[in-house]
Order: C-alpha cells, then structure tokens, then sequence
C-alpha cells in the first residue's frame, strides 16, 4: 500500500497541505468558493512544531490501528486488502476515544459537528491532495519499499 | 505537453508556444504551471509581513490564530495589505504622470527641443482648471506654468488635487462627506504606507476609506495628469488605422519592439525611426529599413498618435523575443516581465532598459531623458542595426496573424465625431441611451494573466456586452485584445452587434468597441462619464448612469487601484478574479455589498465572462429603470 511519507527536511511550515487537504473535503471543491461557506471543512492533516522543526502529521493507516480497536461504534475499520483505515462518520457517536489512543495524535476533532475527522488518503480524487498541495514536495505517496528512491 | 488552446485563444500566440515547444525557452504559462501550488493564504491575504513579530496568519478554519501576533485580526490583515496594493498602484501610475507634467514645464520653459506644445486647444483649457492666466500669452509659458502646477499636485499638502473641480458636483459631495478628497498625490500615497505601518490604522473601513482617497489620487490625480500632459504635447489622439498582433513583425527589416508604459520615448523612436539617415544605415546592413512595433501600454500610445503597429499585449512581451526576429526590445516602465531576459538568452535579441526605476542584471540600460530624447533613440536603433546581422534567419518563425483597427477615440473625438464638423456634443448618445437604442456604457479594461486563458475573458465578454447593445470603453491590454479579435473594425464589430447599437454606431460613425488608450487612459473614461452627464437626461452624478466597469483578466495592482477610483467614483466594477481578501468576510462584504451605499459603486468578483456580463447589464437595466429611461427599443 502507498503512504504518506513527510520529510521533516523540507518542511517550511506554510501549512499549504492543510489548505489542500479542506479544500479536498469541502463540498466546494475550490479555496475561493469554499471560504465563502459556513460550514467550512477542516483539514485531516495538520503540520505540527517542535525544536525548530515542522512536523506535518497525518493518519499514518498503521498496522496495528488502536484506534480500530478503541472505536465502539465498529465506525472504522481497516481494509485488509490494501491496509487502508476506513472511517465511516455515519455511524460515529463522537466519542472520542480514537483521538484519545492515537499514538500521533492524528486524528482531529471537528468540535462543530462533534465527530472528528481523519485522512481518507482522498480516495474519491484518487490522490492525497497534500502530496500536490506541498510547494517544496516535503509530502511524498509511495510505496515503503521506494522510500529510499524517492528520498 | 501543454495544451496551447488552454493557454491562449489568440491564434498568433498559439503558433509560436507550438512552435518554441520542446525548445527548453520558458514563458510565463511554464512559470505559472510550476508556481503551482499557490499559497493559500496569500490567496486569502491572510498572511502578513508588514513587521517582524511576523510573518504571521490567519487560520481560515476558525480554529487557529484568529490573531497575529499584535493582535491583528483577519479584516485588518487583509484591509491592510490591500492599501498597500493599491498604493503601489497608484504610486506607479502617478510616478508616470510626475514625468509626464516634468516634461511639460521643461517644453515650456524651452530647456527640451525634442518635444513641443501640440494641442493648444487642450493646453488652454486644462491650464484653465489650473487657475493659470491664458490670455495674451504665449504658449510656451502657458506649458510652463502648468507643468509646474501639475508637479505641485503631487506635494500638495491640503489640496483638493485640481482635477477633482472636473467631477460632477455631486460627487465632490459624497467625497467630502467621506473625507476622502485627496490632498496630494504623494501625500495619500505616504499616508497609505503610514496607515499600514505596524500598529497604525487597525479598523478595516477606515483602512479602505482611505484606499478610495490614495486611488482617486490618481484616477483624478496621476493618471489623469499623465493622460492631459501626453495629449498636449504629443497631441490628443484621433481616429487612427493600425495593426496588431505578432505579425506586424517583419521578416526582412530590423524589428525594434517598444514595450512599457510612458509615452515620452516610444513617440521619440517613432519620429527617429523615420530618419533617412538611420533608415540607409539599415539597407547598408541588408535589412529593407526599420519597423517599428509596440508592446502593451506603450503600443497604444504610438498606436494611438502615429498608428505604429502593435505586436501585443502583456502575455506575448516573451512570444515577440520567440520569434527570433526582434533585434532590440526597448523597455522603460511597468509590466516589464524579469522573464524576457531569459528568453532574450536563447535569441540574438537586445532588451534595452531606457529608465533609472527599472532595471535588469545583466541588461544594456541606455539612460533617457528628455532633453536628449532623440540622440539617445537613435543610438539605441543603431545598437538593433547592429545586432540585425547578427540574426539567425533560420530560427525566425512570424506568425502570419495580424488583424486591421481604428483606434486613438480621446473623448475629444468621440464629441467631434458624434456632434460633427462644428460642434462637439455627446448629445446623440445621451439620446440613443435614453430612447434606448444603446443599453449603457461598459468599460472594459485590464490585463492579460495566465491563470484564465490569454484574451478569452475580454473578448467573450466584449462581445456579450456589444450583442446586448452596451458600447464599451477599452484601453490597456484589453483593447489590444479586441484589435487581434477584430473588434475594433467597425464593419467586423457592428455583426455582433445588437440592432440599437448597430443603429447608431452607422448612423454616428463610431465602432461599438472604442480604443481608448493606454491603462493611465482610464482617466478619459472618467472625463467621458463626465461629459455624458454634462449633456443631460442621464442623472447628475457618476452612479447614476446606466454604465459598469469590468477587468476580466487583471493582474496589476494598477489595476486595483483603477478598480477603486472607479468604485469610489460610483462605478459597479467586476473583476475577473477575487483581489486576496476572500479572508476576511467583513472586508468581502464591505467591497461587494456595503460600499454601494456609501460610493454608489462597488466590486464584484466573477471569473466566467458571460455571467460578468449578465451582472453588468442587470446593473445597467437598474440604472436605467432608476433613471426611467425608455424600455429597450429591439428586445
């Protein structure tokens, strides 16, 4: 399975993927029309700073998913096929005990709608729009085993 | 590979991006590709950096910094940065002008030789707005006296600027009430950059107020100054017939393209050009003799008073260097691209910087000035003569593609021409607004950006506005793009015409579609508001008429600042694109909703052409309803 890899490196902080990523979850499609819109969405990534460093930080779909296991409402589950963690909002009660276990802190909550919001790796456009998103390319969808290439 | 047809709809800009593919010369629309993404928040202008507790920005989502770290909020971010957008606008323009009326007083006083009072007429009745005795003087002292009162405008200290007497009196009114009559062209401009300086003016309205004041600075200030100053010495432009486009280039004589804004040293090489003694030097170097051409602003302003053929607009300055034929791009000020010196590398091609304010590592800069203004021209084209034989003929590729126009309608003309040989009148307009052959007035103006498609937005909207019988005002790139389209031929531009407008543009002898001028020119579109309003039946003030404004691919922050002497002069102005202040809802509305009841004008953003149309027509037919003018006569 292809995943999200971040190059701390590279990372200028301007919080571009975070603007890509909402306006890939809004309903508008388009920065110009979406900030126009009450209900904004959020973004499911966010870039996160500590010791001179900016950490973009995103659902990792890890393998062992304790968010899968804590998640009452079976509302998300893991895709054993291509290992992708799935979340399906219809049935999240908004208990937050997935944002409570993630060991990245990954998960965000939307505290308007009361139900959080996570990377869907934007499977409806077919790729992440972070990855695009990133004017220096510090955000990279590969498979693990062509990490080493793309580095 | 890119997809040409997405990049331009202009023809002669499609051949030659087909042809210089794969040639590794980068233009604009390859830069604009890597430029992707664009930052959000700039987008948003939610970002500042007007001190260094920053940068700092604004979460969009509501849930981050709502604060800089002076505790700035979104609506003073963004208010802020537009100020300073438009005050960079203005400064440009009124900077012009500062040259312009400079020149003036110098012809005046007989300290320059090159350059000589030509419109008497206008002299004398502009030098009557300046309080300036006229009668039993000479000229020349006239000239002199005026160029000094115009340069004086721009230090004036408590003002009014003297244009702002030409605004109906109404207006002058609502200006006064809003205090935002200017004081001094640089007064306002210094004022602007004061007000967004870190800590100074934080309330948006107040911020955008005096946005009105530093753009109407230079709407009836500088732009205005530069436009009156040009007129009388180079002449008031009148119907003339030109060319444009990329094929005005030829293959076998020396190819020199002017390209900027002031008028000053593209009339100077226009006369130099014709010189016996420089043409036999380029038959001694195998050419057939010089052409002349223009690019962007300047073209107009040669187009408008010698007919010089026009290569293009704004998107095309790096497409003329690509057709290898072009020995010297001569360049003064605005809109110049840092990007032609790249493509320049590829060519034999010369770019010759002509002013102190704009230069480039690694270009030839030839100081001008006005004293030596023909001298100094001259040597330039010797510089294009020499470097013709250094051309590869075997890389020339000119696009076959030019297109006939009229252009150089001054409002002067359009009352010459409506009111006949002894009387100059907008009367049959005003009548054929009222009995309603003609709709309203439209003026389109603007630049070329490669975020739409080069020309598509003017011309489609162009061309919806004349359909629905609205006449419509061009200038800058926006009217280079209806000359490559046609527009500014009577004959091709009366078919899409609507029946009223049809009616009376053959009836009169106007086009639908008039050349105006250069971007400093929108100033005639305020003198000709003025003049439509003086005649009667259509309102006392500005937003009264059935007119609307639209810069459907603008990109300079001119063209903000000629956006908000519109806005404040009682204009509804539609922009292609949002300016960046979508981030702040109280600043969007404010622009979009709120000023109509405070200016009469105010701004719309819409990026599709036909529905900028549409909002522009609507807002005549309100107009018209308001003024109750006749129903459209063919519905």
């Amino acid at each position: 399975m292809k995943k999200i890899y971040f190059d701390v490196e590279k990372c200028l902080g301007c919080r571009s993927c975070e603007l890509a990523c909402a306006i890939s979850h809004s309903a508008a499609k388009e920065l110009e029309k979406m900030i126009s819109q009450k209900d904004k969405s959020l973004p499911r990534i966010k870039i996160n700073f500590s010791k001179d460093k900016n950490y973009p930080m995103s659902c990792r779909h890890c393998k062992d998913p304790k968010c899968v296991s804590a998640c009452m409402a079976a509302a998300i589950s893991k895709d054993e096929k291509t290992g992708q963690i799935l979340y399906d909002e219809k049935k999240c009660v908004g208990c937050w005990m997935c944002v409570m276990v993630c060991p990245y802190g990954a998960i965000r909550p939307n505290k308007k709608v009361k139900i959080p919001v996570r990377c869907d790796l934007c499977t409806d456009i077919g790729e992440p729009q972070c990855v695009k998103g990133c004017p220096v390319k510090a955000i990279v969808w590969v498979e693990e085993t062509e990490l080493e290439r793309v580095k | 590979m890119s997809d040409v047809t997405k990049r331009s709809v202009d023809p002669a800009t499609q051949e030659v991006l087909k042809h210089i593919e794969g040639q590794s010369i980068k233009t604009t629309w390859d830069r604009y590709e890597e430029m992707q993404p664009q930052c959000g928040f700039g987008q948003l202008g939610i970002c500042c950096t007007n001190c260094y507790l920053g940068p700092c920005r604004i979460d969009p989502f509501g849930e981050g910094a709502q604060q800089g770290v002076c505790g700035a909020d979104a609506d003073t971010i963004v208010a802020r940065n537009l100020l300073r957008h438009i005050a960079a606008g203005g400064a440009a323009h009124s900077d012009h002008g500062r040259t312009t009326a400079h020149a003036l007083n110098l012809v005046g006083k007989g300290e320059i030789h090159d350059y000589h009072i030509q419109d008497e007429e206008k002299l004398i009745a502009i030098a009557k707005i300046y309080g300036i005795k006229t009668d039993g003087r000479k000229k020349e002292d006239i000239a002199a006296d005026l160029g000094e009162k115009m340069q004086a405008d721009f230090g004036s200290q408590q003002g009014p600027i003297k244009f702002i007497s030409r605004a109906p009196k109404k207006r002058i009114e609502i200006w006064k009430k809003l205090n935002i009559i200017p004081r001094g062209i640089d007064r306002e401009v210094v004022e602007a950059m004061h007000r967004v300086n870190i800590g100074v003016d934080n309330d948006y309205k107040s911020i955008l107020l005096h946005g009105m004041k530093t753009a109407l600075a230079d709407g009836w200030g500088g732009s205005m100054i530069a436009t009156e100053a040009q007129d009388i010495m180079l002449r008031t432009p009148e119907p003339i017939r030109g060319t444009v486009n990329l094929g005005v280039l030829k293959e076998d004589y020396v190819n020199i393209v002017v390209h900027g804004h002031e008028a000053l040293l593209p009339e100077a090489t226009a006369r130099a050009a014709k010189d016996p003694e420089i043409i036999k030097l380029a038959k001694e170097a195998g050419a057939e003799g010089i052409n002349l051409a223009g690019m962007c602003c300047t073209a107009n302003e040669v187009l408008m008073r010698h007919g010089v053929p026009l290569a293009g607009n704004f998107l095309q300055q790096e497409l003329a260097i690509a057709t290898g034929a072009v020995e010297v791009l001569m360049v003064d000020i605005q809109c110049i691209m840092p990007g032609l010196v790249d493509v320049a590398k590829h060519f034999h091609t010369e770019i010759v910087t002509t002013s102190e304010k704009a230069r480039f590592p690694g270009v030839t800069y030839v100081h001008f000035e006005e004293h030596d203004a023909e001298k100094i021209v001259k040597s330039i084209i010797k510089k294009a003569i020499e470097n013709f034989k250094k051309r590869d003929k075997s890389r020339v590729f000119i696009p076959k593609e030019k297109k006939d126009l009229i252009a150089g309608i001054s409002t002067e003309t359009i009352a010459k021409i409506l009111g006949g040989k002894y009387l100059n009148t907008f009367k049959p307009l005003n009548e054929a607004i009222i009995n309603g052959r003609i709709r309203g007035i439209a003026g389109v103006v603007g630049c070329n950006n490669p975020k739409t498609t080069h020309d598509f937005g003017h011309l489609e909207l162009v061309k919806e506005l004349i359909k629905n019988d609205v006449v419509v005002l061009s200038t800058g790139c926006s009217a280079i793009a209806c000359g490559k389209a046609g527009f500014l031929q009577p004959e091709a531009a009366l078919e899409i015409a609507g029946k009223g407008l049809k009616e009376v543009c053959e009836a009169v002898g106007i086009p639908p579609v008039l050349h105006m001028g250069s971007c400093v020119d929108n100033s005639r579109i305020l003198i000709a508001a003025c003049e439509v309003l003086k005649e009667g039946g259509l309102g006392e003030d500005i937003s009264d008429l059935p007119a609307a404004g639209a810069a459907p691919e603008w990109m300079s922050e001119k063209a903000i600042t000629i956006g908000f002497y519109f806005v404040a002069s009682g204009v509804f102005t539609v922009f292609g694109g949002p300016m960046q202040v979508l981030g702040s809802q109280n600043v969007t509305k404010f622009l979009t909703e709120d000023l109509e009841g405070i200016t009469g004008g105010k701004f719309a953003y819409e990026s599709d052409p036909i529905k900028t149309a549409k909002l522009m027509i609507d807002h005549i037919n309100r107009k018209r309803e308001a003024l109750k003018l006749r129903p459209m006569m063919y519905v």
